[in-house]
């Protein structure tokens, strides 16, 4: 029974001292003034290497160059992107987690019942990062020549024109939604696994037609290999000068962008937000990011767009249109 | 000679010293992780795929990033044929021969074989590459949804072979694999089924978890119960090198693989997952005494083996000539293509000759290299198995769960592996073999998917089945296999009627 000597007191107070370090170095960036002073996880709620991973990999660079700190992408797929959506509803609001969403963020509450958090309630948007235009295409031997007979045909022949989607929930699934939504019809939609089963099937003429993002149509259309019809943008893309849009066409309804943007907790500090904003304009202004985003047939929004309020407003206002789509197309 | 200048053209890009350094690399790191059940190519080839962002040269990249995933095929069988521990479903079918085997002391001709017997495939199926993509690229895309049902029925009919003991056994497992496939959400109307609420469960159980399970986990759990084998996996390790009759035992099963693996490496809609399976049903037929699959079979380890490989080098045919991701290795690939300001498509090869047929070449020294630095290793890795089990097991355990945590970093992954542990060993004492479960598991999504979007194309017509016909050539094999299948029972019944008339 003898009392703890000196040296085992002093052990244990540097122990003490050790841990209190390590538990500020962990804590360190809960104070705004510092922020920011450790590596950034951005979520990305998909697999790595898609349309969304790699328009997060082109910013992330620009956004660690400025704030000095690493932007760390961690890729957290499942359940049309609810599985990550919900980790980073429920990080630290410190601004060391930022999820990078696309249109996704606004149909979730429409297609998933049961869904863990609110969209709009759950984080605030820091800004638009991108609008990734879509394209209507179809098989090489589908009738069809221009966008005009393509409207007609499908209306026409509603009860035989097939179209392919990847997975409930997709860009290409919410476009042919919208579509033929817009044109009063209603088409077999043939549902894959992902956007390259679909595009397979397409190209080998199993199934009609599609309207998908650029970033997975592109490619395919300069070669010939697909028909494309029309842009789904109020202007023409840059990568396909040729193509007209919906609204040239005469269907000014059928407008639909894949558009991403970035979100942190509802509780995150307004300075800490704001930094990231600055951040994620000056990344959108470099030079590279401009290059490699119009490779993929696409542009950073305007610096107007990448702001909070911009975001927000977007977001409203698009998660009230998906409702109404998703709804009455399940409905009937 | 079109070809031979192309071809002179790929090796002139692929041997310049940074590639081929590119190349090591990319193959040195896919051996690494297809050792390690788990973390599996796709997850290594999306980690390094930004770093590739800064590479000037893109051929470089890609030749990596190829060499990541073809040397993690070559990597998969040695944890499968050592330690029962498939990372992926392939290695499922090779850890069945393979690992009995190893069990006989016979782990290095075991290892020696399967990278012999990719090194063959390799080339040709590199050959097949430089003189058939495009038409075999185009030709795959006669496959539609019909086609793919009528080829996974013929697969799950064929794998009956998979087993080696009862055929009625079998084929409850493929059910239950079947059934376990349909867990999660229903591809058409995202509605969620058997989830029980569990989001981890919506994208469905992890192929991971479910082998390394029901094979690894559930092998150490047998091994525990019987004190046999309780103490050393293996008494002695007779030799490492196979026989010149062993060799010559090979050499048809290796070259029918080849030619199956690649031709279903083709199809782009997962025809490279029944390569294995295909090949291994295909060698226990022709073979002249089947009853030594399942037992230590060399042919079970050289066939799978060989059509895994053949099969993973054709798969980048359809993204090649035609942009097109056959699985979500080469949808990362495109990826990767995009990111260097190449898009993928049938442009490459006319807009990029040195890229294409740099690839191509590279695929071949890849080959070269992984037979280079496997075969040395073997000796290394046999060696393991003399470790004594009270350190082996939890060596196994931690490894299964580091690689299972790794492949969402959520811990669910970790119980699934445990839960699917003890329903292996259940299965195991009860006589029933997990291959064809797992089998069952890989490919009920592939039937269910394909059947439904058949009929939705059809606007509900069954007959497409029968009338189309590719479709209707492989459900009457499926018939026939099913009738070879089922005669010998059936003859078998009749012998034993027979004998108990005298």
């Amino acid at each position: 029974m003898t009392p703890a000597g000196p040296r085992k007191v002093a052990a244990s107070s540097a122990a003490l001292a050790g841990l209190s370090l390590v538990l500020a170095a962990c804590s360190s960036g809960a104070d705004p003034a510092d922020y920011p002073d450790d590596d950034i996880d951005v979520i990305v709620p998909f697999s790595a290497g898609g349309p969304t991973d790699t328009v997060t990999r082109m910013i992330a660079e620009p956004m660690s160059e400025d704030l000095g700190v690493q932007l760390v992408v961690q890729n957290i797929d499942g359940a049309g992107g609810t599985v990550g959506a919900g980790q980073a509803a429920t990080s630290d609001p410190d601004g060391y987690t930022v999820l990078m969403h696309h249109i996704g963020m606004s149909t979730a509450p429409a297609l998933y019942e049961d869904l863990a958090y609110d969209p709009i309630a759950d984080f605030k948007p820091v800004g638009l990062v991108t609008e990734v235009p879509m394209t209507i295409i179809a098989s090489s031997d589908f009738e069809p020549e221009t966008f005009e007979e393509f409207v007609t045909y499908v209306q026409e022949n509603a009860d035989t024109v097939t179209m392919a989607h990847a997975g409930e929930g997709s860009a290409s699934n919410l476009c042919g939604l919208l579509l033929t939504d817009a044109l009063g019809v209603e088409v077999t939609a043939v549902p894959y696994d992902g956007t390259g089963p679909a595009m397979a099937e397409l190209v080998g003429g199993q199934v009609d037609f599609m309207c998908d993002q650029t970033t997975n149509t592109t490619g395919q259309i300069t070669a010939g290999e697909v028909k494309a019809y029309a842009a789904t943008t109020p202007e023409r893309i840059e990568a396909l000068p040729d193509l007209p849009t919906t609204t040239e066409g005469g269907q000014p309804d059928i407008q639909v962008s894949v558009w991403h943007g970035l979100y942190v907790p509802v509780e995150t500090p307004d300075e800490v937000v704001s930094q990231l904003t600055d951040s994620l304009q000056v990344a959108l202004a470099d030079e590279k990011v401009i290059d490699q985003m119009a490779d993929l047939g696409t542009a950073p929004v305007s610096e107007e767009q990448a702001t909070p309020e911009a975001h927000a407003t977007l977001l409203e206002e698009q998660t009230a249109t998906w409702a109404d789509i998703i709804g009455s197309g399940q409905g009937g | 000679m079109d070809l031979l200048d192309n071809l002179a053209l790929g090796f002139s890009e692929a041997l310049q010293w940074h590639n081929i350094l590119f190349c090591l690399l990319g193959v040195a790191l896919g051996t690494a992780v297809g050792v390690l059940p788990g973390i599996g190519p796709t997850a290594t080839i999306a980690l390094l795929l930004p770093i590739t962002f800064g590479f000037d040269d893109p051929t470089s990249a890609l030749i990596m990033l190829a060499g990541i995933y073809y040397g993690a095929q070559y990597g998969g069988s040695t944890t499968a044929i050592l330690l029962n521990l498939p990372g992926e479903s392939s290695a499922a079918v090779t850890a069945i021969d393979g690992h009995q085997m190893a069990r006989a002391g016979r782990a290095g001709v075991a290892l020696a074989v399967a990278a012999l017997g990719s090194f063959v495939a390799g080339t040709v199926a590199t050959v097949v590459l430089a003189v058939a993509a495009p038409p075999l690229a185009r030709a795959a895309l006669a496959f539609g949804a019909p086609e793919y049902f009528s080829l996974v029925v013929l697969g799950l009919i064929a794998s009956i072979a998979l087993a080696s003991g009862s055929t009625l056994k079998a084929l409850a497992m493929i059910v239950l694999g079947l059934l376990l496939g349909t867990i999660g959400q229903d591809l058409d109307t995202g509605t969620p089924r058997f989830t029980f609420g569990v989001r981890e469960l919506y994208q469905g159980l992890s192929f991971v978890a479910v082998a390394v399970g029901v094979f690894g986990i559930a092998e150490i759990l047998r091994n525990l119960h019987d004190p046999r084998t309780r103490t050393r996996m293996v008494s002695r390790v007779s030799k490492l090198w196979p026989s010149r009759s062993e060799l010559r035992r090979i050499v048809g099963p290796v070259l029918r693989a080849t030619g199956l693996g690649s031709l279903l490496g083709v199809l782009p809609g997962g025809g490279h997952v029944l390569a294995a399976y295909a090949s291994y049903a295909v060698e226990k037929r022709v073979s002249r005494n089947p009853g030594e699959f399942g037992h230590g079979a060399i042919e079970g380890v050289a066939g799978p083996e060989s059509a895994n490989n053949a099969a993973a080098q054709t798969s980048f045919i359809p993204l090649l000539t035609l942009g097109l991701p056959a699985h979500p290795v080469m949808a990362l690939m495109v990826g990767a293509f995009i990111i260097q300001g190449i898009t993928p498509g049938p442009g490459v090869m006319t807009e990029q000759p040195a890229l294409f047929w740099g690839l191509i070449a590279s695929m071949w020294i890849g080959n070269v290299l992984l037979v280079l630095l496997n075969l040395p290793l073997i000796g290394l890795w046999v060696r393991m198995l003399s470790v004594p089990y009270s350190v082996l097991f939890p060596v196994i355990v931690v490894f299964a769960c580091i690689g299972t945590y790794a492949l969402g970093q959520n811990p669910y992954h970790v119980f699934a592996v445990a839960v699917f542990g003890v329903l292996g060993f259940v299965l195991v004492r009860t006589g029933c073999e997990p291959a064809p479960l797992l089998l069952g598991f890989v490919l009920g999504p592939l039937l269910e998917d394909n059947l439904r979007r058949a009929l939705l194309i059809s606007r509900g017509d069954p007959t497409v089945f029968v009338t189309r016909p590719i479709s209707g050539v492989l459900l009457g094999l499926a018939v026939l296999a099913l009738v070879v299948a089922v005669l010998p029972a059936i003859r078998r019944k009749r012998d034993v009627v027979f004998a108990e008339d005298e």
